[in-house]
Formats: C-alpha cells, sequence, structure tokens
C-alpha cells in the first residue's frame, strides 16, 4: 500500500491564509458600518465596485499566468484590497475613480510584482496615491457628514451620482456637498490645513461645524469603528502589535510635541488620532503583511517612522491627509530596515567562559 | 561674466576629479586580469578539456576576452549562470557538442587488462593515476575529477567510467523518488 | 555557578526564544503500561543504527547466534557494535531499506529467532564502584549504546571527554506530541535509571545533577523524586510544557541560562546531556551485562485499536508492531516514524525498530491530514515568533526558493535544529523545513565540490610545473651534452673528432646514395655513435620501427612529413624514454639532407609542425596507436639474440649499404616480436 510521504512536520495548527484574510475583513466592519451610518451608502457601492473589479482584474491576470484560479481567487487578499481602497475614497466619487483604482492597484501594484506575498507596496494604498494624483477634484470632494447636509440621500440617490454625477433629482455633487450657507465642506484636516494657512487660530478654526463637538465630526466614530477592530485583530493575534502601538505613540508624541510649543496653531493630540485615515493606516495597512516590515524590531522602527512622516506631511506637506504617502514610503523603507535589524542567533556573539 | 566664472568653475572641477581618477588608476591598479581569475574560480577545475582548451585557466582567460561562456561541461548549467552574472552577459544553453548527461564520474582500470604502458599517467591532468612502466597502474580515486581525458590513450581500452553514487548525506530529500522495494 | 544552582533551587528557570503548543495527545498511550510483544517471524537488523560509521561484521549467514551475543565489532571509534536481540539463526545478511527519511538500503542482517530467547553468558557485576573509567566506558562501548533522544551519537564518546563537567543533565522533557516512551520508562523503572545516572556521573563526575521534565508527567515526576531523594547534588526540575524544551540548545538555555556558542558542543562549556533512556540502558550494561537489544516504543494513532507502549526488539519490522497493536489500514494514510513535529514518513511497513525509534505513529486522516496545500508566504512573521534559534525562517525561505545558497548562509541555515516550529504555525501551510533540508545538502555538496575543485587545481598546477622543470631540465643536459661536444671537437683531439663528423657526412651520402628508400632508420643508427648506445637502443629500434610504419602510413594516406609528424606527435605527450632518442634520430627525408650529428638540436622543419598541429588530438593518437597495431599485427620469428647483440650489429656494419640493410631489417623484425611479446604479457 503506497503511504504518503512528506517532510516533518507532519501536524499543523491548519490555520490558513484566507482565515486570516476573512478575519482582517470582519474586524473592518465596525468601522465600515460607522462610515456608512454618517456618510450615507456611497462607501458601500463604491467597495461593491472595487471588490467586482478587483475579482474581474485578478480572474483575468491569474489566467494569463496560468495559475491555479480557484485556490488564488477567492483567497481573499484581493477582496480585501478592494474594502480598503473603497473605504479611502470620498463617498460619491464618480465610478470610473474606484474602478482605475483598483485596477491598477490589483494589476500593477500587485500581480505585476509577482502576486500575493511579492508586492512591495500596499496595492491599496499604491491605487489611493494614484488616484489623488490623476484625479484631484474627484479625490477633494468629500461629503460632509449628514448632519451637516442640505440633502439627504438614499440608496438610489446615491447609486445615481456615482454612476451619472447627478442625483436623481438632478443635484449635483457640488451642490450637495454646500452646506445650507453656501460653502462646500472639507474634512476637518483640509479645513484645519487651509484655516492655518490663512492665519487663524486653532480655537477660531474649531468653530467650524465640521469639527463637531469632539475632534471631528462623523470621522471620530470612523476611527473608532476601525479601533475597536484593530483590537480584536491583535487579540486574535492576526497583526502584530508592535506596529500599530509604535504608530499611534509616535504620532501621539510628536503631535504633543507641537501642541505644547504652540499651542494655538497646533491641533491636538487625540484630533490626529481620530481624524483622517489613521486608526484605518495603523491597524489595517501598515499592518500588511506583505508590503511591511517582518522582523520585530523593524515594526517598531517603521512605526515610529510612520507616526512622524504623517505628523510632518499633515503639518507641511501639501496634501491634507498623509497616511497614503506614508504607507507607501515606509514600505520603500521596510526591507532595508528588515535587513539590519535581524535578530542575533541562538550561540552566535556569545562569550564563553 | 557669470558665464566666464561658471566656464573657469567646471573647468577646475573637471580637472581636480581627472586627477583624483588618474592618481586612482596609478594607485590602486590590480595586477594580471582579475576577471580571468574571478572566472576561473567558478569553473569546476576537472581540466578535462572538454571545452577546447587546455585546462580551466586558459578557458578562463579566453572567456575574459569574449570567448562564449557555454562550453564547461562538467560545469553545466550553474556554471554558466554564475559565469553569466559575472560577466553581465545572457545565460546561454550548453554548447549541443558537449554530451548533456553529465554525472560525476570516477575512473576505473580493470586490473587484468593493464599492459603497463603509462599512456594514462601521461593523459591526466591531475596525476590522478599511480603507476610506472610495466608496472600495474591505478586510479587514485579521491583525486579523479572524471574528466575522461584517461580513456581514449589506453591501447587496450582497460579503463571506464563509473558513475559516483549519492552517499545517504547528500540525499537531496526527493520525496516523490522513494523506490518502494519488496523485502521478503 | 552558584547563582544558576540558586535559581534551579527556587524554580526560577530561565526560557528560549519562540516555542509552540501543539495539542499534547499524550492521552492516548500514557495511561497504559508498557506491553511486552511476542517475538516477530524474522528480525532485520542493520549494521549502522547510530551516526559514524558500520562496525565490522563477526558473524555470516547461516550462523547461530544466542540472545545478546556481538554481531559486529568495533575498530573504529565513531563504531559502535550491534547484538543479537533474540537466539536465532542468521537467515542472511544483505540490503534492505533501513530506518532514514531515503529509505536507502543499506546492509542488515536478518535473523530469524528460534523462540527459545537463549542468553549467551553474562557476567553480572556487583561491585561497580570499583570499575575505572577507562573499564566502564568499554563496557558502555561494547554494549553498543548510542544516543536513545533521537540523534543516536555513541554515548561512550560522549561521555568520555576529559573536560571539567560542571552539569550532567538528564533529558527527560520528553516534548514531542504523541510519545510517551520516556514517561513510562520513568515509571516503571525509575530506579534502575538512577542507577545509570549514579554510573554516568562516576564517569564525568559532575558538579550537579539537572533531570529536566515537563510538568505534563506527575507521575513519573513523583516516581524521580523518590528514586533521586538520596541522590547528591541532583535537582529535578520541571519545567513548563512547550516544544522543544527537549532540544539539547533549548534545555540548556532553560536549566542554566547559558547559550552554546555556534561551533562549540556542550561540553565545552561543561555540560554533558544524555536522555534518560540512554541512562537506563547504560545501568542495564554495566550492572546486568544486558547490552542494548530492546527499547520502549509508542506505538500511537487513531488509526489502531490498542495504541500503546511497547518493549521492542531491535530490529522488529514495524508491521509487527502495527499488528500487536491493532492496525486498520483503511484508516491510515502515512505512517510517521518518530515524533510528529520531528519524524519521517516510512513507504513501507518493512522498516525495522532501530536504537533511535522512539515513536510510531499511524493517524487516521482527519488526525494528520495528507496532502500539501502549499500557497505563496505572506510574511506575517509568526514563524520568526516561534523559532528557538531566533531565526527568520521566512527569509531562509524566499533565499531557499531562489536557490541563493550565499544568502542563505549568511543567515545562518546550519543553525536551524529542524524542530519544525516555523512549519506548524505557517498560515500558507508551506513545508519550511523541508526547503532549508535540501539547501542545507546543496550548500554542503557546493562546499565539497569547491573543496575537490581546489585539489584538482592544485595538483594540475603541480603537474604543469613538474613537466615544465623536466622540460627545462631536459634542455639543460642536451646543452651541456651540446657544449661537451663542442669542447671535444675544438681539443686536441680535435682531428680524431672531426674525422669522425667527416666520416659520419661520409656515411650519411653513402647511406643515402645506397637505399633509394626514403627510410630514416639508417639516420638514426648514424647519428647515434657518441651518446650511450645501449640504454638507448631499445628505444631507438622502437623508433625505428615506428617511423618504418609510419613511413606505411605516410604512403597509405598521409604526407611526405608523416614520420616527422609522427615524431612530433609522440614528442609532444610524453616526457620519458623515446624523447631522447627521437630526438636525436632526427629523421629528415630526401628534402632535408642536413645531417643530425647535433641532433640533439631540434631540426624541425616548420612545415612539420604545421602540420602536426593541424592534426587533432585523435587523430594523433589513432596515428599511434595504428602504429602499434600494425607491430601486432605482423607476426615475427621470436628474437632470441639480446638487445645489445642487435645494437653492436646494427653498429659495426655502416659502411656496407646491402649488409647494413639486410641487419637493419633483422633488427626491424626483433624489435616487432619483441614489443609483441610484452604485449601479451
Amino acid at each position: 500500500m503506497a503511504f504518503f510521504i512528506a517532510s516533518s512536520p507532519h501536524n499543523h495548527t491548519q490555520q490558513q491564509t484566507s482565515a486570516l484574510m476573512r478575519l482582517v475583513m470582519y474586524a473592518m466592519l465596525p468601522g465600515l458600518i460607522a462610515q456608512g451610518y454618517f456618510f450615507g451608502y456611497g462607501n458601500f457601492i463604491q467597495i461593491m465596485l472595487a471588490i467586482g473589479t478587483a475579482l474581474i482584474t485578478e480572474f483575468i491576470v491569474l489566467s494569463l499566468r496560468n495559475k491555479n484560479i480557484t485556490a488564488q481567487l477567492f483567497d481573499g487578499s484581493a477582496i480585501l484590497t478592494a474594502m480598503l481602497l473603497g473605504a479611502s475614497i470620498p463617498s460619491l466619487a464618480p465610478w470610473w475613480v474606484v474602478v482605475i483604482g483598483t485596477f491598477f492597484a490589483i494589476l500593477v501594484v500587485k500581480q505585476l510584482y509577482g502576486g500575493l506575498g511579492h508586492n512591495p507596496f500596499n496595492p491599496a494604498m499604491a491605487g489611493y496615491v494614484l488616484l489623488l494624483v490623476s484625479f484631484p477634484v474627484q479625490m477633494t470632494a468629500w461629503l460632509p457628514p449628514f448632519q451637516l447636509m442640505s440633502h439627504h440621500l438614499d440608496f438610489a440617490n446615491s447609486a445615481a451620482t456615482i454612476f451619472t454625477g447627478f442625483t436623481l433629482d438632478g443635484y449635483s455633487l457640488e451642490q450637495l456637498r454646500s452646506t445650507a450657507d453656501g460653502f462646500t465642506m472639507a474634512t476637518p484636516l483640509d479645513t484645519l490645513k487651509t484655516n492655518l494657512k490663512l492665519g487663524l487660530t486653532l480655537t477660531e478654526i474649531q468653530k467650524n461645524p465640521v469639527f463637531g463637538e469632539h475632534f471631528a465630526l462623523g470621522w471620530e466614530w470612523v476611527n473608532a469603528g476601525f479601533l475597536l477592530g484593530g483590537l480584536v485583530l491583535i487579540v486574535k493575534k492576526a497583526i502584530d502589535w508592535r506596529t500599530p502601538l509604535s504608530f499611534l505613540a509616535s504620532l501621539f508624541l510628536c503631535s504633543l510635541i507641537a501642541f505644547l510649543m504652540s499651542p494655538d496653531s497646533s491641533a491636538s493630540t487625540l484630533f490626529h488620532w481620530f481624524s483622517g485615515a489613521t486608526m484605518l493606516g495603523a491597524f489595517f495597512i501598515l499592518t500588511d503583511p506583505v508590503s511591511g516590515a517582518t522582523t520585530p524590531k523593524a515594526r517598531i522602527i517603521i512605526g515610529l517612522v510612520a507616526g512622524f512622516l504623517v505628523y510632518i506631511i499633515r503639518k507641511h506637506g501639501g496634501y491634507p491627509d498623509a497616511v497614503a504617502f506614508t504607507v507607501l514610503l515606509c514600505n520603500m523603507m521596510s526591507p532595508l530596515v528588515d535587513q539590519y535589524t535581524r535578530p542575533r542567533t541562538y550561540g552566535h556573539n556569545v562569550e564563553h567562559k | 561674466m557669470s558665464i566666464v566664472l561658471a566656464i573657469a568653475v567646471l573647468g577646475l572641477m573637471s580637472l581636480v576629479f581627472g586627477a583624483l581618477l588618474g592618481y586612482a588608476s596609478v594607485k590602486f591598479k590590480v595586477e594580471g586580469d582579475p576577471l580571468a581569475i574571478q572566472i576561473d574560480e567558478l569553473l569546476p577545475q576537472t581540466q578535462c578539456g572538454q571545452c577546447g582548451y587546455p585546462g580551466c585557466k586558459p578557458y578562463a582567460e579566453a572567456v575574459a576576452n569574449g570567448e562564449a561562456i557555454n562550453k564547461c561541461a562538467p560545469g553545466g548549467e550553474a556554471t554558466i549562470k554564475k559565469i553569466a552574472d559575472l560577466m553581465g552577459v545572457d545565460v546561454q544553453p550548453l554548447d549541443e557538442s558537449h554530451e548533456t548527461n553529465n554525472l560525476p564520474k570516477v575512473a576505473f582500470i580493470i586490473e587484468q587488462d593493464c599492459i603497463g604502458c603509462t599512456k594514462c599517467i601521461q593523459a591526466c591532468p591531475v596525476d590522478a593515476i599511480m603507476g610506472a612502466a610495466k608496472q600495474m597502474h591505478t586510479i587514485i580515486s579521491d583525486e579523479c575529477t572524471g574528466c575522461d581525458l584517461c580513456v581514449a590513450p589506453c591501447p587496450v581500452d582497460c579503463i571506464k567510467m563509473i558513475p559516483i553514487e549519492p552517499s545517504i548525506q547528500h540525499w537531496r530529500w526527493d520525496l516523490e523518488q522513494i523506490s518502494i522495494v519488496n523485502v521478503d | 555557578m552558584e547563582s544558576v544552582v540558586e535559581r534551579i533551587t527556587r524554580k526560577h528557570f530561565w526560557k528560549f526564544h519562540g516555542g509552540i503548543h501543539p495539542p499534547e495527545q499524550k492521552f492516548i498511550t500514557n495511561h497504559k503500561p508498557i506491553r511486552h510483544l511476542p517475538l516477530p517471524a524474522q528480525l532485520i537488523i542493520p549494521l549502522q543504527q547510530h551516526i559514524g560509521a558500520a562496525a565490522e561484521l563477526i558473524v555470516k549467514a547461516g550462523d547461530y547466534v544466542l540472545k545478546g551475543q556481538s554481531l559486529t565489532a568495533s575498530q573504529h571509534p565513531m563504531a559502535v557494535p550491534i547484538h543479537a536481540p533474540t537466539s536465532g539463526t542468521i537467515k542472511a545478511i544483505k540490503l534492505a531499506p533501513i530506518a532514514h527519511p531515503s529509505a536507502t538500503q543499506e546492509p542488515c542482517i536478518w535473523l530469524t529467532p528460534d523462540g527459545l530467547d537463549k542468553w549467551r553468558e553474562r557476567i553480572i557485576r556487583e561491585d561497580i564502584l570499583q570499575l575505572t573509567r577507562e573499564q566502564l566506558l568499554d563496557i558502555i562501548a561494547e554494549a553498543g549504546i548510542a544516543g536513545m533522544g533521537g540523534a543516536g551519537f555513541p554515548t561512550y564518546i560522549k561521555i568520555s571527554h576529559q573536560t571539567p563537567i560542571e552539569f550532567l543533565i538528564i533529558n527527560a522533557a520528553e516534548c514531542e506530541p504523541y510519545i510517551t516512551a520516556d514517561d513510562l520508562l520513568m515509571r516503571e523503572h525509575s530506579s534502575m535509571i538512577v542507577e545509570g545516572i549514579k554510573i554516568l556521573q562516576q564517569i564525568v563526575q559532575a558538579k550537579y545533577i539537572l533531570i529536566g521534565i515537563e510538568d505534563n508527567k506527575p507521575e513519573a515526576i513523583q516516581a524521580l523524586t523518590q528514586a533521586t531523594a538520596q541522590l547528591a547534588d541532583c535537582y529535578l526540575c520541571v519545567l513548563p510544557t512547550k516544544y522543544p524544551t527537549g532540544g539539547e540548545k533549548q534545555l540548556i538555555q532553560i536549566l542554566t541560562g547559558k547559550e552554546i556558542a555556534k561551533g562549540t558542543l556542550p561540553v565545552h562549556a561543561g555540560i554533558i546531556m544524555q536522555n534518560i533512556a540512554t541512562c537506563f540502558a547504560i545501568a542495564n550494561a554495566v550492572l546486568d551485562d544486558v547490552p542494548l537489544i530492546q527499547r520502549i516504543v509508542t506505538v500511537t494513532g487513531q488509526a489502531l485499536d490498542k495504541p500503546q507502549n511497547v518493549w521492542a526488539l531491535l530490529g522488529t519490522p514495524i508491521q509487527h508492531l502495527l499488528d500487536q497493536c491493532g492496525y486498520q489500514a483503511e484508516n491510515n494514510n502515512q505512517l510517521i516514524m518518530g515524533g510528529p513535529m520531528m519524524g519521517f514518513s516510512l513507504p513501507t511497513t518493512q522498516i525495522p525498530v532501530v536504537k533511535t525509534t522512539n515513536c510510531i505513529i499511524a493517524p487516521t486522516e482527519q488526525e494528520i491530514p495528507s496532502g500539501n496545500h502549499e500557497v505563496e508566504c505572506i510574511r506575517c512573521g509568526q514563524c520568526a515568533e516561534v523559532c528557538p534559534s531566533l531565526l527568520l525562517p521566512q527569509e531562509l525561505q524566499w533565499s531557499a526558493k531562489a536557490n541563493d545558497l550565499p544568502q542563505l548562509e549568511k543567515l545562518n541555515l546550519f543553525d536551524c535544529i529542524e524542530c519544525g516550529a516555523c512549519a506548524y504555525v505557517c498560515p500558507s501551510q508551506i513545508p519550511l523545513v523541508h526547503y532549508y533540508r535540501v539547501a542545507k545538502v546543496d550548500i554542503k555538496q557546493q562546499k565539497l565540490q569547491e573543496l575537490k575543485a581546489e585539489k584538482a587545481k592544485t595538483r594540475f598546477e603541480a603537474r604543469k610545473l613538474r613537466l615544465e622543470q623536466d622540460k627545462r631540465q631536459r634542455e639543460l643536459k642536451h646543452q651541456q651534452a651540446a657544449e661537451a661536444r663542442r669542447a671535444k671537437m675544438n681539443s686536441t683531439d680535435g682531428d680524431n673528432a672531426k674525422s669522425a663528423v667527416a666520416a659520419a657526412l661520409a656515411r650519411v651520402k653513402a647511406k643515402k646514395q645506397a637505399t633509394t628508400d626514403t627510410s630514416t632508420t639508417n639516420d638514426a643508427i648514424a647519428v647515434d655513435t657518441e651518446n650511450s648506445i645501449a640504454e638507448q637502443q631499445q628505444s631507438q629500434v622502437a623508433a625505428a620501427v615506428a617511423r618504418a610504419k609510419a613511413k606505411r602510413l605516410a604512403k597509405q594516406s598521409q604526407t611526405e612529413q608523416a614520420p616527422e609528424i609522427l615524431e612530433k606527435i609522440e614528442n609532444e605527450p610524453k616526457n620519458t624514454k623515446s624523447n631522447n632518442p627521437s630526438q636525436d634520430s632526427k629523421l629528415q627525408t630526401d628534402s632535408n639532407s642536413e645531417t643530425t650529428a647535433e641532433a640533439h638540436h631540434t631540426v624541425q622543419p616548420n612545415t612539420v609542425d604545421a602540420v602536426a598541429a593541424t592534426l587533432s588530438r585523435e587523430e594523433k593518437i589513432k596515428l599511434v596507436i595504428g602504429k602499434a597495431k600494425q607491430k601486432a599485427e605482423t607476426t615475427q620469428s621470436p628474437l632470441t639474440e639480446p638487445a645489445d647483440a642487435v645494437t653492436t650489429s646494427i653498429a659495426s656494419n655502416k659502411q656496407h649499404a646491402d649488409d647494413r640493410a639486410q641487419r637493419i631489417a633483422a633488427a626491424i623484425a626483433k624489435a616487432k616480436a619483441k614489443k609483441q611479446q610484452t604485449e601479451k604479457q
């Protein structure tokens, strides 16, 4: 009788990569629900579009590469990338924005570099940066939270705006974004940056309704949701605690120092934590195992650097939110930091008495 | 005026750098042909002559001067690839004129047939045959590189090449190839 | 080192990095006592069951052996003898697949038990304290004891180091899942184990004895506590259960906090570790003169009806063990010898139990699934978190797949202990340890090749040097001879010399007139007056013969200069006898009428060189062989005159062309026959 021959070890935790991906997707749900609550159905539709594009693109590429399609198509990595990208872009951006972004992310950033496990850059963030740089108008047309909107959109209207640019009643996106006063609303970070440049102090800036009562209306809950999901992932050992912790600590420290130095022109530490894509970046993007660092020390270093970079770019850079660029810069640094932070192997450099 | 200044500055810089380069080319000059030595390090040193050159060092020197890199049969694909990496040229498949089946082999003299003519001794490039005129010849198998050069000179055809059996220490964990033998 | 012992007494042990907690599965077999099995029908005993070399056979097929009788004798320090596990007849000694992952065939002794289980004579030793260290080591070596924890290193070598030993560590951890052999041994035979420890202590004289055991074996801990109560300086250390606590380096780190430096052995740090089953075997060997002929094997897995620990004779085929434990083949897809983490798959059930076999697992498909579900590495880094050697398995895997051997060495591949923790946790189910094993073999092979190449190069260079030196010496000799000749000619004896030269010239002319033949045999004879003829005659004649043959060939196909070409060919590779006379007896055809009185000047027309060079090596060799073969073909009457006679006859008859021609013909015939004779020998 022919026995199955294998190399040791013969037993295994039976944990699978696809299970890991699914766990991450579930952990994103609290943040996504918060986002849907405050900003409408837009992001949900964008995510669906993104998933569709991702699967189709991955299918085409895998067929061209003659790979095992059933195993690799549904291993969750493409869907996760799509979800991350769909959640990051403005909720009513035109449909072709997310399609182009996802297509680029899957085809060029992931598959052209070798597929799962071989991409040096985070596909979602690289796709986001492509969109930001190529379509600045569409990518800065953020919808304000529903409390500030003059028109409330249901699912049909959201879909119509995404696909045609106008609601069923004929309102354009610009009109939707304006408040009753006629201002077009920007994100809290954007508002902060613009107004600081204009020379306003923090107290004056924070009178703007977009900041809400705490830090950033709507956005703070989204970030809180992602924070919750991230903590679940850490407890379940799906991601390493080092990167998020060091990232948040570093960001906290940088904003604290700046705040102490000039309280009137620096936003508070928790503002930085709970606005923009901070928590999403901390727990879901910087911790992407494929493009991040692998040694424990390297993960801490990357987190620290990322926090610093996010603060610097937010304060002095050209774009209001810095997470995407920071992530790409950190992805570039990871192999180098990995090389210099290898742990000391057992038995090496040991003093013999 | 400013353009004259610019030209002067750039001219001065080029002089300085040129001087530095000249100095470096004299001070750090390497004797011999380091490329040939490096290539020779990559060759398997069987000194068999299958490449057409009398030994590995001459072939290395030829390759350094532009000879094709795919002539070393004992080195095989691995060596071609290493030389290609070193020289920055494309990898080429092994020259068809060579036999492709290059298992490691050792020569063996069938002592009943040996006539003590010393032709094989003279042919061996690494002096791996022990013997003298009219005395029995034998192969020192530890030194034999399996280059085949002794087989042809033997007038009584008493040398054969035996493939070396891989030992258990060198088993490459080919799990697919474990033969199941029926034991009685 | 007080702090180490202090910490141990405080039960505050160290930790090692990483480690995993796989399901222990010990409940399957740890509640049943060890069972003795009936004798199998056939024992297959491999000659080598340890690290090192096989010992020499001292029995042959057909011999009747008693239980415990030595079957091999050790002539080599790394060779450990094997003994007959029971009495019976040796049916055969032949190749059979052995207990190794490759299942290669190596020599084994096939023993058919006769059922009587008759012992050889045994010496029960009462007072072992009187035995010297060397005597004890001898007994242990003769008893064939090798490390029974899995490695199989000859025990007596390990404990015979002369360095002062601080810690004697007894490895009772048994950290791998499923295995309970040591656990049961400790429960049932703790006093004998302690006897073994005492014997070890007598040999190594360690300052402290530490017994490392995991906390999942409460009964064994209790038994050992009682048994070691009276043993001085002995500490029973109960360690938290973690795999691989039982690895040598890891256990040393936990118990003493020391890391064994790369490239050194524990004994250099004053530590010796032995498995607890080895201690038991030592006690049996020294006290009861029982060699290593059986061991406890855990036969476990859910495809068995009655999984349990058994006393298995060495050489028992696995099939017998499985049959005795209720094997259900239909539920089972793979067999593993060893634990699930470090054991290897068996391709057949005829593999025998050896000294290092501690477990056989027969799992069902759900228990240990078969099949390969490897996907890409996602760099999650979980493998690096569990590696006890603090390596980076993901980087090792990248380099191994890319076959980047230098990078693998840089990443310390050889520090991998192949424990399997990394592959156990990998979510992508990559068989990491397999890649490392293949890479290790590749690197070792490559190093061996490099060494061989270096040796070959050195020999080649040395040979080149030798040939050059020989050539230079020859040239020097030629030059000196030329000088001597010139000096002689210019000296007062000049007239004689000159007349000799004149006579030679005259002879040459005469010869040319006499013979229409362009054969140049005469020249050979004519020229060689000055040099000592006797020693060169044989080769001279041979050269002459050669030339005759070559001339024949020349007529057939080659150019006129074939003889010269042949000469040149013969000159090329050789540096022995024929060179001198060939060069001396420089031949020429009608085109070249120079005498070769000063034949040591190599007078080789350029055309000869050119033609000789154009012939390929093969053709040259064929030419030479052809000549030799032709020699053999022509049958001649055997020579009766010695060579000297020939030469003198040749030398003396120079004047008369006819005579000379006749004699030359005779000489040729003699030479041919002589050659034939030597060839026939």
